[in-house]
């Protein structure tokens, strides 16, 4: 069960400006009714984008097919939902880039293989600014080198190294990581008092 | 061994491994699921024939969608109705044991599991939500996770997780009367930003918080993630001790005892070395309210809302916006501000000690013309000992609903939302854009019995006026 390495992910991207957006609004709680994660990725966003009438990047024409998610600073914050990277990944979006990430939101991110890599103000303002006047160029977010690659330039990118060393060798999904512990798990559980009701 | 904190010695006494990424491999101790954000992880056991490592270890309730008019089954609306059905066959193909509406110990998560004695002092508690922090109130290390580590718990009893740094945060002095758990918390936040704890675990201490009782606790611990913390805990004393004393699943007799010596000595240490130490004195707080879209921007409430000219650059853009969605003005003392509905509830708000608070507000008038006020209980247990006190009685005869306990207008996943724009004083811990269950909605988040003065006033009110 090793999970596919991820070293570099290449593609159009799209920015969504502002700081601080929840995981409500990316994906409203109205769609976490569901036993599947099918069909999430249409309502990424839903509630702004209809707030903004069609004026929300995601109903941008030219952003289109991208894969990488641009965004400011603590997004993701809120509720630990893996609805929200679901309904982003379901949208086709492969790695985020942005100014910082919410500690649940960048882990669930990890779990499904999806990047969150962090730039310094200046590097993420000129990156936004790029992509949006060129939706069409490609940006590279390489994790074995940790750049950002854009028209912008190149800027040194952030991740914290567990996950990232999780990506590079593919030993993100955690289920099949964590078994390979064996026994050493019930080993564990017997040295805790309360695992076995504090028995004398 | 001393210089410990209790995150230390919990972390250590839970290592599996350390694993090649640099994280830890940690064993589980307490695993609480409910309806939302389990399907997906028990279909992908299934899919890969994973069976659950320790089913003995991992409890349900169902709170998020149930509705609180009526629990009867099938509820009215199939997509709720397919949620609780998929939990239950989950829960019974794999020995999980769930605390349905017919169990008489529903609830929502984080309220019931302190109140059946399950979360335990020096226990790792992981739940697929992140208001489960709220644990550590009991000086437990408590995580919020998402559904593929609810797989991986699942299916190992492990989380691979980064250990986090620790910030002391010593609240001292006493709070006035008037002053509530929850107003000690928004000021936290207020004061240290909602990315503060990025990365940090809150340890909570100082007189204020050493002389709460155990519920109050869980108020301030369960809004830790709200400042960015994604676990906080205050150290297991003799008022741990004795909540969780008789409690159904708690250690009784001997085992007590034993259970006693394994949870004082998981406290931190006199001389314990922590990362950082912030201090805040409790006797300068104020009942506060907030007046934006994230659960940093609050004022006192005989403050008056921030004008953006006055904050900082880089704050400006995200003033502007709150104050906009909020249709808000500001230089305005928030006091006054009129209000819709009313929600007393929620894991933050909605346990025994808030209703009493609450109720002592509601005794004193009436629930203001065209405001729609609702209390929730957060559990089955709550609900029965607020009758039993007399507090329902209390709140129906002022005009509030008393309904059935769930999530209910914390989060718009079942009936009860705000319609349109309304504005809603509200107990609960998230007053971000929409969160209510409409676009357009607008949250006050505030301490209950704040919210029980703004339902008789009909606009935002001094609680201290009214006590
Ligand atoms: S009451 Fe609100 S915050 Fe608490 S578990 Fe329910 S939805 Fe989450």
């Amino acid at each position: 069960m090793q999970s596919t390495p991820i070293e570099r992910v290449c593609g159009r991207a799209c920015v969504v400006r502002g700081d601080d957006i929840d995981t409500d609004r990316i994906i409203p709680a109205r769609y976490l009714r569901c036993v599947t994660f099918d069909g999430i990725g249409e309502h990424a966003f839903e509630d702004d984008r209809r707030l903004a009438k069609g004026d929300h990047p995601f109903d941008e024409e030219r952003f289109d097919g991208a894969g990488i998610l641009v965004v400011g600073r603590n997004f993701g914050c809120g509720s630990s939902r893996e609805h929200a990277p679901q309904s982003l990944m379901r949208r086709g979006f492969r790695a985020f880039v942005g100014g910082s990430f919410a500690e649940i939101f960048q882990g669930n991110c990890v779990a499904l293989g999806l990047p969150c890599v962090t730039l310094a103000d200046a590097d993420l303002a000129a990156l936004m600014d790029s992509v949006e006047l060129d939706p069409t160029q490609e940006v590279v977010v390489d994790l074995a080198s940790r750049r950002v690659t854009s028209r912008a330039g190149s800027a040194h990118a952030d991740m914290p190294e567990g996950s990232r060393r999780q990506l590079l060798e593919g030993s993100w999904n955690a289920t099949a990581v964590l078994l390979e512990a064996g026994d050493a798990i019930e080993a564990t559980a017997a040295r805790i008092p309360y695992v076995h009701g504090f028995a004398a | 061994m001393s210089e410990r904190t209790l995150l230390d010695k919990v972390w250590d006494a839970h290592a599996v491994r350390e694993l090649p990424s640099g994280q830890t491999q940690l064993f589980i101790g307490l695993h609480l699921i409910h309806e939302v954000t389990s399907p997906q992880a028990f279909s992908e056991l299934h899919e890969q024939g994973l069976p659950v490592r320790f089913p003995a270890r991992t409890f349900a309730t169902v709170d998020h969608i149930v509705p609180t008019d009526s629990q009867r089954r099938p509820l009215k609306d199939p997509l709720a109705e397919e949620m609780m059905v998929a939990l239950e066959r989950s829960c019974r193909e794999h020995g999980i044991r769930l605390f349905d509406a017919t169990s008489g110990r529903q609830g929502i998560v984080h309220v019931i599991g302190p109140e059946l004695g399950l979360t335990q002092p020096g226990m790792t508690i992981a739940c697929g939500d992140s208001h489960t922090s709220t644990h550590g109130a009991l000086g437990a290390v408590a995580f919020g996770i998402g559904t593929s580590q609810v797989r991986d718990v699942l299916a190992t009893q492990c989380l691979a997780v980064g250990r986090p740094r620790v910030r002391r945060i010593e609240v001292s002095g006493a709070l006035a009367a008037g002053v509530y758990a929850k107003d000690v918390i928004l000021s936290i936040i207020r004061r240290l930003g909602v990315k503060g704890g990025l990365g940090y675990a809150y340890e909570y201490a100082g007189a204020v918080i050493e002389t709460m009782g155990i519920e109050e606790r869980m108020t301030v611990c369960n809004m830790s993630i709200e400042g960015g913390a994604r676990v906080g805990y205050v150290n297991p004393d003799e008022t741990t001790v004795d909540y969780l004393r008789g409690r159904e699943f708690a250690p009784q007799g001997a085992a007590l005892t034993r259970a006693r010596s394994f949870w004082r000595g998981m406290a931190s240490d006199a001389d314990a070395v922590y990362d950082d130490r912030v201090e805040l004195d409790g006797s300068t707080l104020a009942p506060a309210v907030t007046w934006g879209i994230n659960p940093g921007q609050s004022v006192a409430v005989d403050e008056s809302i921030p004008r953006p000219e006055q904050a900082p650059e880089a704050e400006r853009a995200g003033l502007a916006e709150a104050l906009a969605h909020m249709d808000l003005r500001p230089g305005e003392p928030i006091a006054g501000t009129p209000i819709d509905v009313a929600f007393i509830g929620s894991c933050t708000n909605g346990r025994i000690s808030d209703l009493r608070e609450a109720a002592i507000v509601a005794s004193k008038g009436r629930v203001a013309p065209g405001v729609r006020a609702l209390v929730v209980p957060g559990s089955r247990a709550v609900a029965l000992q607020a009758e039993a006190e007399g507090l329902t009685d209390v709140f129906r005869a002022a005009g509030f609903d008393w309904r059935e306990p769930g999530c209910s207008m914390c989060l718009a996943m079942n009936p009860d939302k705000l319609v349109g724009r309304e504005l809603c004083a509200s107990s609960s811990n998230r007053n971000f854009k929409g969160r209510q269950g409409s676009p357009t909605g607008r949250t006050l988040l505030m301490s209950p019995a704040m919210v029980a003065a703004a339902a008789l006033r009909g606009a935002v009110a001094d609680v201290r006026e009214i006590l």
